[in-house]
């Protein structure tokens, strides 16, 4: 039996988590081997649901743990189809072990993330705690701001992952509630032509293929292990990227709509930078504009690939600015946060004399108001005036109490 | 369903496939290899199997080397058998598609794992694999320990063994707590077939395996595995010891057909004393001293009431 197209408006008022599912209908995915967490369950929902109503042709495996929902998607890549699967938090960390072993294996599962904090205390809202607990484990990790993106994202995530040259599982990365569900105007593929930007899975060292067996998930010791990990990590730093580009050229060419390695906002001149993820780069930009009204040249930079880390294209979007915020969205527990960290990497050994200041924002789904980015852009324009940090190195952001900084 | 593959004799079903080759890093005697020989050779269709972390995993697929030759995957220690689902149901998916490479082709869907990956860490995935109904099979080698760690307990680990995490020791006779009923738990999710195996039983395995892969279904397999190295016998021994495994009735022979119908499959003609079965291993040795003696006697008591328990239940037919 084969399955129904279905007709989509132009544009459709969907959530982020039904964006996600949309697009894994319109990618005809085969298998989905999941397990339920708020805020992501709606997207494996949305598939069955589609399963239900002949809107997709698959399997649905509704297993009993995020760690088997994994280890069933491993499975069913090993076996050569295409495959997805959605967690957050808790089932985000359940599943951590097996994130590599899909890694390792090369298996290009796509994984939608929809960003949650990790207990204790328990929290089911959005923060990035789990994006970050996921960023050795060897996938490419794309970040999605709004519906919108986490549509567009979903196609960018198989066409990069299924790339023969690249065979890496890829995250797509959205905010819990805040983006997953809000709804928004959703610019959307006619079915078709989303499919064949995706095309048809090619599956490559596959289980099913009889004529030629295949082992998956070989032991190593020292003698191979590390040029396995050597070549995994040499993979993603050079082949990864490119294809990244080649796919948001693909994709605007297909849709309009352009998306780039590092988002950046009203950079060309900007003295201040906010470095950010996720939704706060919509609220920022907003306050960019407004505090350029008051004669402070702020910029906005996003990372849209957040694995591989965009080290050059960061190095080029902060190469003239004065002063600088990186904002984490997760509390990094006895370091300065992941992206402090990795843009002072970035920026070291170049030229650029650039104040950088690391704020924790938003945890357990904590708005980030735009006073807060108001005062923050004044702030990082009286650093770069007295060319020197003022404020302590890490600050929280609207944390109550007694001041809570560090360094 | 495909033909069921004909078996005349020893001779040629030991040398009829050779899907899983003599070269892998198991100990000498290991059991692990004959059962795993022995599986595969009860079939001549496609396999897509798996090994979760233990002995058989780390000593047959060492890099750049396989000792497979049909697909073999293995992810970590407890998610073999989700692995295997997740395949099942790719096959499914593209079988529905018309995307099969060779649909005319009709495979077996295994999963290996020893009893640690089973009793213990993995018994979650496998119980999620048999209450979803995928058409796999689960087999066990069952060494009662784990192996590849170094000879720690599990929860198939038997009274009065002496093992790493559970020593014999100046006040202590080694394991304290029975072994897990792996088998009736199993079956008890309603799968079509659960059965338990011994290797030395060559022609009850075969026609176990067989009916195993013609149901519908998943089906659990406990497979008796003498290790050598933690039960502390000769390497020469292996068959010896599982003669004695099931003939002394420690490990008795039957299946259960969908989750009720007990069938005792070998009933020995001489049933040897447990004691000759305990004395033939050094995991054991500490049970003759004067002060343990009352536990061999124990030992004997718990066989004869599980054998009679077994037989109540094949005869109550519920
Ligand atoms: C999550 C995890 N915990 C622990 C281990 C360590 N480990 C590897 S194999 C093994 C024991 C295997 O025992 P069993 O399943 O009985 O197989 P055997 O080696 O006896 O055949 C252990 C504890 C692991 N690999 N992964
Ligand atoms: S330790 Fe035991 S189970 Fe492991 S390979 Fe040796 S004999 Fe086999």
């Amino acid at each position: 039996m084969a399955f129904d197209k279905m007709e989509l408006r132009d544009i459709e008022v969907w959530d982020g988590n039904f964006a996600a599912a949309q697009a894994m209908r319109q990618c005809q995915i085969d298998v989905v081997s999941a397990y339920p967490i708020t805020p992501s369950t709606p997207i494996v929902e949305g598939y069955a649901k589609f399963l239900a109503d002949n809107y997709v042709e698959g399997e649905f495996v509704m297993v009993e743990s995020e760690h088997a929902a994994m280890s069933g998607c491993i499975g069913a890549a090993a076996a050569g189809g295409r495959v997805a699967t959605a967690t957050s938090s808790q089932g985000f960390a359940l599943m951590v072990e097996t994130l590599y072993q899909a890694s390792g294996m090369r298996l290009p599962i796509v994984l939608n993330v929809v960003n949650r904090a990790l207990a204790a205390p328990l929290n089911v809202n959005g923060d990035h705690s789990d994006m970050y607990l996921g960023r050795d484990c060897g996938w490419i990790q794309l970040d999605a701001y709004c519906p919108q993106d986490a549509y567009d994202l979903n196609f960018i995530a198989f066409k990069v992952a299924e790339d023969h040259d690249v065979r890496l599982p890829c995250m797509v990365h959205q905010d819990g509630f805040m983006t997953s569900h809000t709804a928004q105007g959703v610019h959307t593929l006619d079915d078709d032509t989303a499919y064949s930007f995706v095309g048809d899975f090619k599956p490559m060292n596959d289980m099913l293929d009889f004529e030629h067996p295949v082992t998956h998930g070989v032991q190593t010791e020292e003698d191979w292990h590390f040029e396995h990990k050597a070549r995994q990590h040499h993979d993603l730093m050079t082949k990864v990227m490119p294809k990244i580009q080649a796919a948001f050229d693909a994709f605007e060419k297909l849709s309009g709509r352009k998306y780039n390695i590092v988002e950046k906002y009203d950079m060309d001149d900007a003295d201040v930078a906010v470095v950010c993820m996720g939704t706060s780069v919509e609220t920022a930009r907003e306050v960019a504009t407004e505090m350029r009204e008051k004669g402070i040249k702020a910029g906005v930079v996003g990372l849209r690939v957040v694995r591989p880390f965009p080290f050059f294209e960061i190095q080029e979007a902060l190469k003239d600015v004065k002063a600088i915020a990186a904002l984490d969205r997760s509390s990094p527990n006895g370091a300065p946060g992941m992206l402090f960290n990795e843009i002072a990497g970035a920026l070291f050994n170049t030229d650029t004399k650039a104040l950088l200041s690391g704020y924790i924002y938003g945890l357990g789904g904590r708005d980030l108001t735009k006073r807060h980015l108001t005062d923050l852009y004044t702030e990082l324009q009286a650093n770069a005036d007295a060319g020197k940090v003022l404020t302590p190195l890490q600050q929280f952001i609207g944390v109550r109490g007694p001041k809570l900084q560090f360094l | 369903m495909s033909e069921m593959k004909k078996i005349k004799n020893l001779k040629e079903f030991s040398t009829s496939a050779d899907r899983f080759e003599g070269a892998n890093l198991l100990c000498p005697g290991c059991a692990h290899s004959i059962i795993v020989r022995e599986v595969l050779n009860a079939t001549n269709d496609d396999l897509v199997l798996s090994a979760s972390t233990g002995c058989l995993e780390v000593c047959t697929a060492v890099y750049p080397y396989t000792s497979w030759d049909a697909s073999w995957i293995h992810i970590g220690f407890e998610n073999g058998s989700t692995a295997v689902a997740g395949a099942e149901a790719m096959h499914k998916a593209l079988k529905r598609k018309g995307r099969l490479k060779q649909p005319e082709r009709n495979p077996k869907f295994i999963s290996f794992a020893g009893d640690g990956a089973s009793y213990d860490i993995g018994f979650q995935w496998i119980s999620g694999c048999m209450e979803r109904g995928h058409n796999m099979m689960h087999v066990v080698l069952d060494n009662e320990v784990y192996a590849n760690t170094g000879g720690q307990r599990s929860s198939s680990t038997p009274i009065g063994s002496s093992t790493t995490t559970a020593p014999a020791g100046r006040v202590s006779y080694g394991e304290k707590k029975n072994k897990k009923d792996m088998v009736s738990i199993m079956a008890s999710h309603g799968i079509p077939y659960a059965a338990q195996v011994a290797p030395n039983k060559w022609k009850d395995m075969v026609k176990k395996i067989q009916h195993g892969m013609a149901v519908e279904g998943p089906v659990f397999i406990n497979a008796v595995s003498p290790c050598t190295t933690e039960w502390k016998f000769d390497p020469k021994d292996t068959m010896l010891l599982t003669d004695l495994a099931t003939d002394s009735l420690v490990f008795p022979l039957y299946e259960i057909i969908d989750g009720h119908e007990l069938n005792i499959t070998y009933r020995p003609k001489n049933v040897i004393p447990v004691e000759e079965y305990l004395a033939a291993q050094g995991r054991f040795k500490h049970l003759f001293k004067d002060e343990y003696k009352h536990l061999i006697k124990e030992w004997q008591e718990r066989v004869d009431a599980n054998w009679e328990y077994l037989n109540r239940r094949e005869e109550a037919r519920v």
